[in-house]
This record gives structure tokens, C-alpha cells and sequence, in this order.
């Protein structure tokens, strides 16, 4: 019996440890460097507290939060950010969905070949695909010629540099993010309930509105959650296809750091960035927990 | 239209559905009372499904025609028939509660609110499930949830009510409840209902006919009884109940059976034909008695080889001794009349098997 308890005990202990080590210690560090003050140093920031003489003081503030509040392009990158990332999350939903559910109507052989082919270009590494984009997208790019050759426009578009290409970048990047919760949901849907749904009167797009979309949204909301929530920090497709103007977090976290190498105030838009993140996370899984009938 | 025409729910006309080469239903022909409970009888894989579906618009059939009061639905979407089934797995909307599962299908057809919870209302009252309308389905047991999935079927008073496997997901105990209780309700209804089965026992407490189908044929159609003590082929005398066959022919009217001992006389009701045939003989229409003179019709001696107890009945299954047939093994059932059995049967035993003319089934040996 013993073995039994100390292996059930490793079993969960385990995601704590993992949590506690790469989670909970590294944002710790992060929240005290946010409560200290930018200094010419190594580390460059100050301590948070002292202990001298059996005399402990704090010397901790929010200076660097009342800053982010002050100056309004913290704001509008927050703004900027959340922007972005909700509609190419949308626009990705639009994508994966119908993606998702013909991958998992289709028979066999097909059904492994179109799930690998989803994930295939994962195997490129990220910053690659979103580089190749570039080309295509450029204004002399193979997209502006494949339509000035069909007759389509006359002058190139200006496609790159633009909300535009970093919606497209965000959305190719992150599809297989999107259809594999949502293909993983369709499978475990009893077909039978889309036949009830049919066999007492529904034509097909009610079927879909009433029946396989409310039992799949588990999928679309953990689908969602993974797009929208690296989408927010993203770093790479602003910087590479938006334009020099374009304001995300991801960016302005990078000059605070890179830059500015203002370590406090960078800290504090992470941790900022971090709690926006966490609320959508928290009422998320109360809804969950609700349709658990858990606590009910 | 005229009324001889309309006389039946369904016609089942010439109907067949090939998957690739293989004919899941073969040129079925059927026509459904009007208020009758049909079932479709058969092992897995005979088309019974196949047919069913067909019925529901799930499955397009290769060929044939189905007619529902008279009007083809052939080009109809299952979602413009006027036929709602209850499914084996009961597929009731695991996010809708009770009530929304039953407004669903009358929501499809526009009715004002009111009128859509007087009717659920009155199928949740005709199933006895007023009291679980909020529920959702998994807070349900099994016979619950199914008495759900029939008010949800019933709910758009269909001219055409389709039970796949109706007792598939139940326990057995709960079973023969419910197909009694079942079939009460969709008679007090008065819809027209075909099911589809795997079990005699259900197709023969539930149904007012019973279509047996095999290899995507129909077997035989006919009354429960009438398919029990008729049986027209050996497929469904074997497959409904217990028999035992024994090879003869008939030869200028004369019968002659090579596996019995003595002379096998057969009672009148049979089909008269020619050419080789089965003797079949229901285990329970044998009498079983102690060693003595054998008659001179319809008699045979033979040992005991086996006995089962089950309660109500002894199975006790006898070896032949002379003839061509002996060694044959013939199943008998042994009624359990009193506790303190007054006549028992050891391993071993001589014993003579005789029985009535009118017991014996004559049927036609299957073309080679």
C-alpha cells in the first residue's frame, strides 16, 4: 500500500515542482525587479529591500507602474496588442474551423495524411516561415506579381509592413494551434447526435448551429486561448511584417530591455501584461468548472 | 390517389442499398400497417440497419422506391420526412436539459412557445418524466434517458416512429420492463413504429409483425406466433427459439424421414410439396417418457446425454439410439410443474421421445 500512496504522490507533485521551478520562481524574480529602480549596474536594478544591522527596510515601489500609467504608449501598446491578437484569433477560428471539421469527417488514409500536413510546417522553424513571407509579400514579392500577371491590379500592392500581414503572419503561424483542440473536440462528437439533429427537422446549418458548434466550444475556447495568448506577447511577426509604427507590447517589452536597458520597467510590462492575461484564464475556467457541474 | 393505395404508413418497394459491390439490402419488399409495431429480425450484418436508415434519409438506397401514407420520400432529407427514431445510444443533446431536447424538433417547425411547451408537456406526462424536465441527460439513469429519447421522438407526432436496437443499451432486468411498457405507450399513441432488433424475445414482446432478414433479404413476415410455429425456411426456424431438424423427403406425397425411426406423420396445416425437407420439431412439444414400447408413429427411443437445470425448465438433451439417425442429439424441454419433481431423468437413461402430429413442421430443404 505504501508504494502505491508514495506513487500517486510523485504523480501530482510532479506538475507542482514544474510549475515552481520554470512558473512561480522566474515571475518572482520578474515582480521584485519590477518593484526596484533602473541603476548603471550589474545587475542593473536596485535591491527592494535592505537588512543591516538586525534592521530591515524596504525600499521597494510602484514608480515603474505609475510610470506605464503616465506615459500613454505603454497604453496604446497594451490596446495595440489585445487588438491585434483578438482579431487574428478571430480571423484564425474562421480558418481552422471548417479545417478542422472537414479533417475529421474524412475517411482514414486521409484523415493522418491532412492532420500531418497541418502540423508539416512546424518542422521549419517559426522564424523562417515568417521570413519567407517577406518575400512573397514584398512589393516586388511573388504575390504582387502572380496578380499584376493575371491582370488583377495594375501597380503592386503594398502588402508588407502593414496590420495587414502581421494578421496573416499570426494567423498561418498559429493555425495548427486552432484546429488541433478544435479537430480533437470534433472526433469525440457522437455523429449520431448530427443525425437526431437532422431526424427531428434541422436542416444542416441549424444542425451546426445548434449542436456540433455549442458541443465543440470547449475546443474553440482552448483553440483560442492558445492563439490569443502568445499572440498578445508576440514579438517576431510585428517586428519582421508590421510596420515601423506598429505598436505591440512584445516590441516596446523588447526596447525597455534591449534598449532602454531598463530592466524595472520592462519587468513591470511583463507582469502588467501577465494579469491581462490571467482574468480571461480565470472567468474561463469558472465557466468550465460550471459546465462540469462541478460545485453545483 | 385512391383509399386502397393509402391503406399502409410504408411501402417498402423493391428496395435495395449496395455499399461497393456487396447488396447490405436486397430487393426488399414490404408494406406497414397503419398503427402496426413492425420489427426487423435479424443477426448483425443481415441489412436490418441498413433498411432502417433508409427509412430515417440517412442512407440513399441504390434502388427501389419508399412510399410514407403513399407519397415517395425517396428525394426528401431525412430533415423533411415525416419519421423521427429513437437511436440505439438515444444521441439526446448532452447540453440541452429534458425539456430543451424535446422543444427541439418542434422549435424546427416554428411553433409559437406556448404550444411547444403544452406538447412537451404532454409526451414528458405520457413517458412519466414531468418531474426531470430541467435535467440535463447524463443526470438521468439508462431507462430514464430512454423514456426521454422516445418523448423526444413522439414529440413531433411522426407518421412513422423508427426504434433502433430500443433495448441495445440496457440492462436485462430493465429490459423487459421497458419493452412491455414501450410498446404500451407507442399503441396508446397509435404511431406507426418500425423497429429494428437483434433479440427474438424483444421482437416478439414488442412487435404486432416480424420481418426476419438475412444477407439483406426478408426471410419471412408474419405474426410472432405465426413465425414461431410456421417457421418457412431453416434459417428462421433456427433463428427464432429452438428446434431440432431432422432430414427427410417427400416422395409422391409420402413422407419419409431417414433420421427418425419409424414412420413421421405430419399434421395437416403443412405446405404440400415435393423433394427433399426438414422434419423440425420445437423442444418443448416432445414428451419425455421412462423406457417403454415404442408407438408405431412419431415415436423414438434414445438415452439421456445431458440435463439442464434452469428453473423453470429442464433442458434434457436425448442421444438416438437406432435409425440412420442415431447418435443424433434432440433438445427437449421439461416442464417444472411441482417442487418435488416427480419424474426425474438420470444421465444415461433409457427414454422414448414421442410427439403429437400436429408438432411437426414440415419444412422445404433450401435449393443447392
Amino acid at each position: 500500500m505504501k508504494g502505491v500512496f508514495a506513487h500517486k504522490f510523485w504523480v501530482v507533485v510532479w506538475p507542482y515542482i514544474w510549475m515552481l521551478v520554470f512558473f512561480a520562481l522566474p515571475f518572482g524574480f520578474i515582480l521584485k525587479i519590477s518593484l526596484a529602480e533602473s541603476m548603471i549596474a550589474m545587475p542593473p536594478y536596485s535591491d527592494i529591500w535592505s537588512w543591516s544591522d538586525g534592521h530591515f527596510t524596504w525600499l521597494g515601489s510602484f514608480d515603474n507602474y505609475r510610470f506605464l500609467l503616465e506615459d500613454d504608449l505603454y497604453y496604446l501598446a497594451y490596446f495595440n496588442s489585445l487588438r491585434l491578437a483578438a482579431v487574428s484569433t478571430v480571423l484564425c477560428l474562421f480558418v481552422a474551423y471548417p479545417m478542422a471539421y472537414g479533417i475529421s469527417r474524412m475517411e482514414e488514409p486521409y484523415r493522418s495524411l491532412f492532420l500531418l500536413l497541418v502540423i508539416l510546417p512546424s518542422w521549419t522553424s517559426f522564424l523562417i516561415r515568417i521570413y519567407a513571407w517577406i518575400g512573397l509579400l514584398k512589393t516586388n514579392g511573388l504575390v504582387n506579381h502572380f496578380f499584376m500577371s493575371v491582370g488583377l491590379v495594375d501597380e503592386p500592392l503594398t502588402m508588407l509592413h502593414s496590420d495587414f500581414a502581421i494578421y496573416l503572419g499570426i494567423v498561418y503561424g498559429y493555425l495548427p494551434f486552432m484546429i488541433l483542440p478544435i479537430y480533437a473536440n470534433l472526433m469525440k462528437l457522437d455523429h449520431s447526435l448530427i443525425e437526431a439533429g437532422y431526424d427531428l427537422g434541422a436542416r444542416p446549418w441549424k444542425v451546426f448551429l445548434t449542436i456540433i458548434l455549442p458541443l465543440s466550444m470547449s475546443g474553440v475556447v482552448a483553440g483560442c486561448f492558445l492563439v490569443f495568448i502568445p499572440a498578445v506577447g508576440e514579438f517576431i511577426i510585428p517586428e519582421l511584417l508590421g510596420g515601423p509604427d506598429t505598436l505591440m507590447i512584445g516590441k516596446v517589452l523588447w526596447q525597455e530591455f534591449f534598449v532602454n536597458r531598463d530592466w524595472p520597467v520592462a519587468s513591470a510590462i511583463a507582469v502588467v501584461m501577465l494579469t491581462f492575461l490571467i482574468i480571461p484564464i480565470y472567468f474561463y475556467r469558472r465557466l468550465e468548472m460550471k459546465q462540469l457541474g462541478v460545485g453545483e | 390517389m385512391n383509399d386502397a393505395e393509402v391503406q399502409y404508413a410504408v411501402e417498402v418497394v423493391n428496395l435495395s442499398k449496395h455499399f461497393d459491390d456487396v447488396a447490405a439490402v436486397d430487393q426488399v419488399d414490404l408494406k406497414i400497417n397503419k398503427g402496426e409495431i413492425f420489427a426487423l429480425l435479424g443477426g448483425s450484418g443481415c441489412g436490418k440497419t441498413t433498411l432502417l436508415r433508409m427509412l430515417a434519409g440517412f442512407e440513399k438506397p441504390s434502388l427501389g422506391d419508399i412510399k410514407i401514407n403513399g407519397v415517395s420520400v425517396l428525394n426528401s432529407p431525412p430533415y423533411q420526412r415525416p419519421v423521427n427514431m429513437m437511436f440505439q445510444s438515444y444521441a439526446l443533446f448532452p447540453h440541452m436539459t429534458v425539456e430543451q431536447n424535446i422543444a427541439f424538433g418542434l422549435k424546427q417547425d416554428k411553433l409559437p412557445a406556448a404550444q411547444i411547451v403544452a406538447r412537451v408537456t404532454e409526451v414528458l406526462g405520457l413517458v412519466q418524466m414531468e418531474k426531470f424536465r430541467s435535467r440535463k441527460p447524463a443526470q438521468l439513469s439508462g431507462g430514464q434517458q430512454q423514456r426521454v429519447a422516445l418523448a423526444r421522438s413522439l414529440a413531433k407526432k411522426p407518421a412513422l416512429l423508427l426504434l433502433d436496437e430500443p433495448m441495445g443499451a440496457l440492462d436485462k432486468k430493465l429490459r423487459m420492463q421497458m419493452q412491455l411498457e414501450l410498446a404500451n405507450i407507442i399503441e396508446s399513441v397509435g404511431v406507426t413504429c418500425v423497429m429494428v432488433t437483434h433479440d427474438q424475445e424483444e421482437a416478439m414482446t414488442m412487435a404486432d409483425r416480424i420481418a426476419i432478414m438475412d444477407q439483406g433479404r426478408i426471410m419471412q413476415v408474419g405474426q410472432p406466433r405465426e413465425i414461431y410455429e410456421f417457421p418457412n425456411s431453416k434459417l428462421t426456424a433456427e433463428f427464432i427459439g429452438s428446434i431440432n431438424l431432422f432430414k427427410a423427403v417427400v416422395t409422391g406425397g409420402e413422407l419419409t424421414c431417414a433420421e427418425l425411426p419409424g414412420q413421421v406423420v405430419a399434421g395437416e396445416a403443412n405446405a404440400v410439396f415435393e423433394g427433399p425437407c426438414y422434419v423440425a420439431l420445437r423442444p418443448e412439444k416432445i414428451r419425455l417418457d421412462a423406457a417403454r414400447n415404442l408407438d408405431a408413429t412419431n415415436c423414438a427411443a434414445g438415452k439421456v446425454n445431458d440435463i439442464a437445470y434452469l428453473g423453470s425448465h429442464n433442458v434434457i438433451h436425448v442421444r438416438l439410439d437406432a435409425g440412420a439417425g442415431q447418435g443424433k442429439i434432440v433438445q427437449v424441454h421439461v416442464s417444472n410443474f411441482a417442487r418435488h419433481a416427480t419424474q426425474t431423468f438420470d444421465f444415461e437413461q433409457p427414454v422414448v421421445l414421442s410427439w403429437d402430429r400436429d408438432a411437426v413442421v414440415l419444412i422445404k430443404a433450401d435449393q443447392p
